[in-house]
């Protein structure tokens, strides 16, 4: 990734017939070449970092707008705080915390998020397992049903399943929360976990089962641990998604169990006369996120990308 | 104990072993399909069967829904929206995201830049759409996207202007509010005029207004000055400049004759200007209307024509990133041999990009291409939450279409499942790719 490791060599005819013969003819284009390079170079960097700005500026007024009172929210933008610092204050947060509703929102999030991400991992694994090392009737074919559903966008699964829920009364609980995004995250966890374990060497598992190891055994004692790198890249995308999301919890999550998305979406009809409760509510759902991401970087990446194609 | 376990594996109980492991194993895949079954392939047939039946689910209907969608005119709007979603997102992100990461290969802070660009990656789209509703905001004293506008726009034409200012009546001035005003008498070079406004609020006034100065007669042209007519406090003369009046700077004025402008100067800081380089005769003194003109107030992003570019802009922030950092994966495979041998050919950049590195990371490309593809398809959140109501409609995609249809008022849950078959229907290709290029790559 390092761009400097090799040579950029701006275009020039030159180039080929200069190289051999370092002497007396190189000074004038080699000098040439470099003033150009260094010019492109810096307005290579220069563009670069015009876009970090854009990147960055909407975050820092969110950041900004969160920490600043209503009333100079409704008077002017957030960047005047830049200037005048004494504007920001951590009010609306005690104020955002002190309200019960908001507060057991986040809470909410992290019951739905944290059940869904462990019991995804946990059958996905278990699941992925059996897809690729233990034989049984119609694996094959199974495999390639859950393969076909990961394409299924949860919109489809909304009317039944509420239909379904409210007839054994999981509609407006967590656990059917849960329950739902289980469900529609298992594609994917089965096929990216039963892929890796399908990875591991034959002659590794036929060791173990050599010395006597139960299938179980082998599963949590060296199937588990050699699988680490997915399980969590995995997890990370599992949390994340459903750390985030609105749409499932907007339908099977009633006041009393909806997660910090949907709460902070119910007060988007107000936009404008709010921002002190939205932008910090926004910025409180973002830090989790946030903190995932600067603390996994790596499994993040590799996370994003696999989840992706969900 | 190795031993004995092997004899007994070749002999009888190995059958009974056998047994045991596919037990197990339907015990370890049976949480699995369990769920699977109810949550996931039950729905897609029941929404299947009900995309048949009316709004309330008891009359057949047959395709009638899917009928009612080529019919419906705000069904129609969302098909368009979605498709001009999934026709310019891809092509931007997977554009923008080569272009960045060809880019970053030639800084050394590249890990960095990727960080700072994935970064949003990690944002709900909830949390987004509140980001870019207030960077949205029309107003550009809010909003910062029209501030930047309106910044920009400014910098071009003249910015001082006084849209609430109006000609102290009676004073030598005629003309109505928002201009343009001149003076009732004509006025020689080597003369000059007060020019007296009211109704500029105090806060209204530029940052670098300063006190005014009764006009002395000028040498060479005709001089004068524009100021407020009104002293904190209400004292002074109406008409007369006053100790602690102001000028106002940035004021165009123009020397007219026969209806023809011969010269214009703008006032200074304290409001005096100075028109010269006129011959002798008699002039009126003109203020444009462009001084009374209302500021610019920049664009309305969220108006019912640009709602959807600037919610597939917000689009762009969250992903552009994903493109980035997966092309200049791709990017960095590509072998440097082959690069270097074309510079030595005394390729050009250009053209080493266009014949070399995009043909090599064209696999990369599609791929990126067709993730976007399908994740563009389902988008809801970003426009749910970014058009104002009374915009929504103009916003809509088929997926916040089919939530407003089946749950949001519309109560027609005939359409709203053909509508959600419909969208599964079209993520289908794209993922097939996407499965088939898995297995080939045995990932």
């Amino acid at each position: 990734m390092s761009g400097h490791s090799t040579i950029e060599r701006p275009p020039t005819r030159h180039a080929a017939a200069v190289r051999p013969v370092p002497a007396p003819s190189a000074p004038g284009p080699r000098r040439r070449n470099r003033m150009s390079r260094l010019l492109s170079n810096s307005v290579v960097q220069g563009v670069l970092i015009l876009v970090a700005l854009v990147w960055i500026t909407p975050l820092a007024g969110l950041l900004l707008s969160s920490m600043r009172s209503e009333r100079d929210n409704a008077s002017d933008g957030w960047w005047t705080a830049l200037t005048d610092p004494s504007q920001l204050s951590l009010d609306n947060y005690s104020a955002l915390l002190k309200d019960s509703g908001i507060a057991a929102a986040f809470g909410n999030t992290i019951l739905i998020s944290v059940p869904t991400t462990a019991l995804v991992v946990a059958i996905a694994a278990l699941a992925g397992y059996a897809f690729a090392w233990l034989e049984f009737p119609g694996r094959d074919g199974i495999f390639l049903v859950v393969v076909g559903l990961l394409v299924v966008p949860v919109q489809i699964g909304l009317l039944p399943v509420a239909k379904l829920f409210g007839a054994v009364g999981l509609f407006g609980t967590i656990t059917g929360v849960v329950l739902f995004h289980v469900a529609y995250g298992l594609p994917f966890a089965i096929f990216l976990l039963r892929n890796y374990f399908a990875g591991i060497p034959r002659e590794m598992l036929e060791a173990a089962r050599m010395d006597g190891g139960s299938e179980w055994r082998i599963f949590s004692r060296l199937v588990l641990p050699l699988g680490r790198p997915a399980i969590a890249s995995l997890a990370i995308f599992q949390f994340l998604w459903v750390w985030n999301d609105m749409l499932v919890a907007l339908l099977f999550a009633d006041s009393e169990s909806q997660p910090l998305t949907v709460a902070l979406q119910s007060q988007m009809r107000q936009f404008g006369s709010n921002i002190s409760v939205l932008a910090p509510g926004a910025f409180l759902s973002l830090v989790v996120p946030l903190v995932v991401f600067f603390a996994f970087q790596r499994h993040f990446v590799q996370g994003v990308m696999a989840g992706s194609v969900k | 104990m190795a031993d004995a376990l092997t004899a007994r594996a070749a002999t009888n109980p190995r059958r009974l072993a056998q047994r045991k492991k596919r037990r197990l194993a339907v015990v370890f895949v049976l949480p699995a399909l369990l769920l699977l079954g109810a949550l996931v392939v039950y729905p897609v047939l029941f929404s299947l069967g009900r995309s048949f039946f009316d709004a309330g689910g008891d009359r057949f209907v047959g395709a009638g829904n899917y009928a009612a969608i080529i019919h419906d005119p705000a069904t129609l709007k969302a098909i368009r929206n979605s498709t001009i979603w999934v026709v310019v997102a891809p092509l931007l992100l997977t554009g923008l995201g080569l272009m960045l990461a060809v880019l970053t290969e030639k800084v050394r802070w590249a890990t960095a830049f990727k960080l700072v660009l994935f970064l949003p990656m990690a944002v709900s789209f909830l949390a987004a759409g509140i980001i870019f509703r207030l960077a949205y905001e029309q107003d550009p004293d809010r909003g910062v996207l029209n501030a930047a506008v309106v910044g920009v726009h400014d910098a071009f034409h003249d910015a001082a202007a006084y849209p609430t200012a109006r000609a102290r009546e009676d004073h030598g001035l005629t003309g109505g509010a928002g201009g343009p005003y001149s003076t009732e008498e004509t006025v020689r070079p080597g003369r000059s005029v007060s020019l007296g406004f009211v109704g500029v609020a105090p806060d209204a006034m530029p940052a670098g207004a300063k006190a005014a100065a009764a006009a002395a007669p000028d040498t060479d042209g005709i001089g004068g000055v524009v100021y407020l007519d009104f002293a904190p406090g209400g004292a002074g003369t109406p008409g007369k400049v006053d100790p602690g009046e102001k000028g106002l700077p940035g004021m165009v004025v123009e020397a007219a004759r026969d209806g023809r402008v011969a010269a214009t100067a703008t006032t200074a800081d304290d409001g005096s200007f100075h028109i010269t380089g006129l011959a002798d005769g008699e002039y009126t003194v003109r203020l444009p209307a462009a001084n009374f003109a209302a500021p610019y107030q920049g664009v309305n992003w969220l108006s019912p024509a640009l709602v959807t570019p600037a919610i597939i802009a917000a689009y762009l922030w969250v992903w552009t990133g994903f493109a980035m950092v997966l092309i200049g994966a791709g990017l960095a495979a590509i072998p440097r041999d082959a690069l270097e041998a074309a510079r030595m050919d005394g390729a050009t950049e250009g053209q080493i990009f266009r014949k070399i590195t995009v043909p090599l990371l064209a696999p990369v490309l599609t791929v990126v291409f067709v993730t976007l593809v399908i994740n563009v398809m389902k988008v809801f959140d970003l426009v749910y939450i970014i058009a104002p109501g009374p915009v929504q409609e103009e916003a809509n995609v088929l997926a916040t279409r089919m939530w407003l249809v089946s749950f949001g008022g519309g109560n027609d849950q005939g359409l709203g499942s053909a509508l959600s078959v419909v969208l599964l229907l079209l993520v289908v290709p794209a993922m097939l790719f996407n499965i088939q290029r898995f297995r080939r790559s045995g990932a």
